[in-house]
């Protein structure tokens, strides 16, 4: 989101300020309004019910703006979660290109930040980080919804 | 000129029509987490969704489509709906008095951005797009019919007249249409009509997002998206509107009445809200016959008592 330098020949003063007001902006709202897209490797499902639930009532997770989209298109977070096998690898890159940038990505679960029980196995792809730049793991097998809220907060801190 | 200008840009027109169809669609949203006891998004939301997808996010096109008629039929959506609401908005404040039949052209201005979301939907080359694209084509052809039906009757209780003006102007000098029996059949059909000229649950097959993952909006992203989100803001706005005009003796501006002004279209979202929030997803087979069958035989029932004066 880094505004090249201005091409006016004054680009000291006024338009400095204006700019970094305008990058200021830009930030706010983006991490005001996080689209969430969520992408299951081969999930035991225990991650997606977790992340399911800080949608519901309880833990509420429109209040900060943050919404469950179907299309990629749409999407300012990729959440992964499950061991990544080689099947699933393709996917995760072809939706990794096709997500309009930028985008967050973050692991969940003990499968997704570093392979967990199956990162040993035969058909296992790599963490998810060796596929795509990840900002953010929430470890847990499974995270509790708390542990999940708390590291989007971390991340959109960061942002 | 510079007047007209005022009227597109600034006042009846995109700024004022966006603005406060954002604080419906918020009011939307903090309905329906209400209903499902959630605390809802804060009040700024839609503002932020909106200038997020103008500013931050870029656009993306799709590889085997159309990529001019897929920019252009965002624009061609918020367009008819800014046109819409200047024609509705005027008349219903009382500005201008409009010009006799433009009963007619509102019509047709409020089907463009329907129309305008099928041609981006088949122009954007994705299956998904274009099974939501055909859905939506369906839909359009069955509620435009019972659309007119209602106007009909509208115009009926209104003993002939073709202009909003004289339609508000007649309910304030006698009555509100909906205090009668064929008031009451005109206006449930005129719910039905705006929730599905709306998109909301019951016919919202052509973005099913669970379905066919948003569907006609599948490949939209940034800029084109935030204007299709524009567009959704004023419809929600500009329909209720419409409805207070043609029913609910439109608004006046005076004093206490601007309460009553905002708690009658407040009332109609509140009142499509609920029904969204209260349904499931109707087929597209359904959804054509309850328009083309039920919903018709409803308008016809209420153009005939309006006719014999019920």
């Amino acid at each position: 989101m880094d505004e090249p330098a201005g091409r006016c020949g004054n680009n000291t003063g006024v338009f400095r300020i204006l700019n970094s007001y305008k990058v200021s902006f830009k930030n706010f709202c983006f991490k005001k309004s996080l689209w969430v897209f969520h992408f299951g490797g081969a999930s035991c499902n225990n991650c997606d019910i977790e992340i399911l639930d800080c949608l519901t009532p309880r833990y509420d997770l429109e209040r900060f703006g943050i919404l469950l989209v179907g299309s990629i298109r749409h999407a300012d977070v990729l959440l992964v979660n499950g061991s990544i096998n080689k099947r699933d690898r393709e996917r995760l890159l072809e939706i990794y290109e096709q997500a309009p940038k930028p985008i967050l990505v973050v692991a969940i679960g003990a499968c997704g930040c570093t392979g967990g029980i199956f990162a040993e196995g035969n058909t296992f792809a790599g963490p998810v980080d060796k596929i795509i730049p990840v900002d953010a793991y929430i470890p847990g097998c499974p995270p509790k919804p708390e542990a999940i809220i708390a590291g989007i907060v971390k991340l959109v801190k960061s942002v | 000129m510079a007047v007209y200008l005022f009227y597109l840009i600034v006042f009846p027109g995109l700024l004022f029509s966006a603005v406060t169809g954002a604080f419906l669609s918020w009011f939307d949203r903090k309905i329906t987490a209400r209903v499902q006891f959630r605390k809802g998004p804060p009040l700024l939301q839609p503002f932020y969704d909106f200038f997020k997808l103008l500013l931050v996010k870029e656009t993306i096109l799709p590889k085997k489509g159309s990529p001019v008629m897929f920019l252009l039929s965002p624009v061609f959506a918020v367009t008819g709906a800014v046109l819409a609401s200047v024609f509705i908005l005027l008349p219903l404040f009382n500005i201008v008095s409009g010009f006799k039949g433009d009963l007619i052209v509102i019509f047709y201005l409020l089907t463009i951005p329907s129309f305008s979301y099928v041609m981006g939907s088949l122009a954007s080359g994705n299956p998904l797009a274009a099974v939501g694209g055909s859905r939506e084509m369906k839909l359009i052809m069955s509620y435009e019919s019972t659309f007119l039906l209602f106007l009909a009757g509208v115009i009926t209780k209104a003993s002939g007249h073709f202009d909003l003006y004289s339609v508000i102007n007649i309910q304030q000098n006698t009555s509100p249409f909906i205090a009668s029996v064929s008031g009451i059949l005109l206006f449930i059909v005129g719910i039905f009509c705006i929730q599905a000229k709306l998109g909301l649950v019951p016919f919202d097959m052509a973005e099913a997002e669970t379905e066919i993952t948003e569907g006609t909006f599948i490949e939209y992203s940034g800029p084109p998206y935030a204007m299709i989100k524009l567009t959704k803001y004023i419809m929600l706005f500009i329909l209720p509107a419409f409805l207070t005009a043609l029913l609910l003796n439109g608004i006046s501006l005076k004093g206490v009445n601007i309460l009553w002004a905002l708690l009658k279209i407040t009332g109609i979202v509140l009142l499509l809200t609920l029904i969204r929030n209260t349904n499931p997803r109707l087929k597209i087979k359904q959804a054509v016959s309850f328009f083309m069958v039920w919903m018709n035989l409803l308008a016809v029932a209420a153009i005939i008592l309006a006719y014999l004066g019920y």
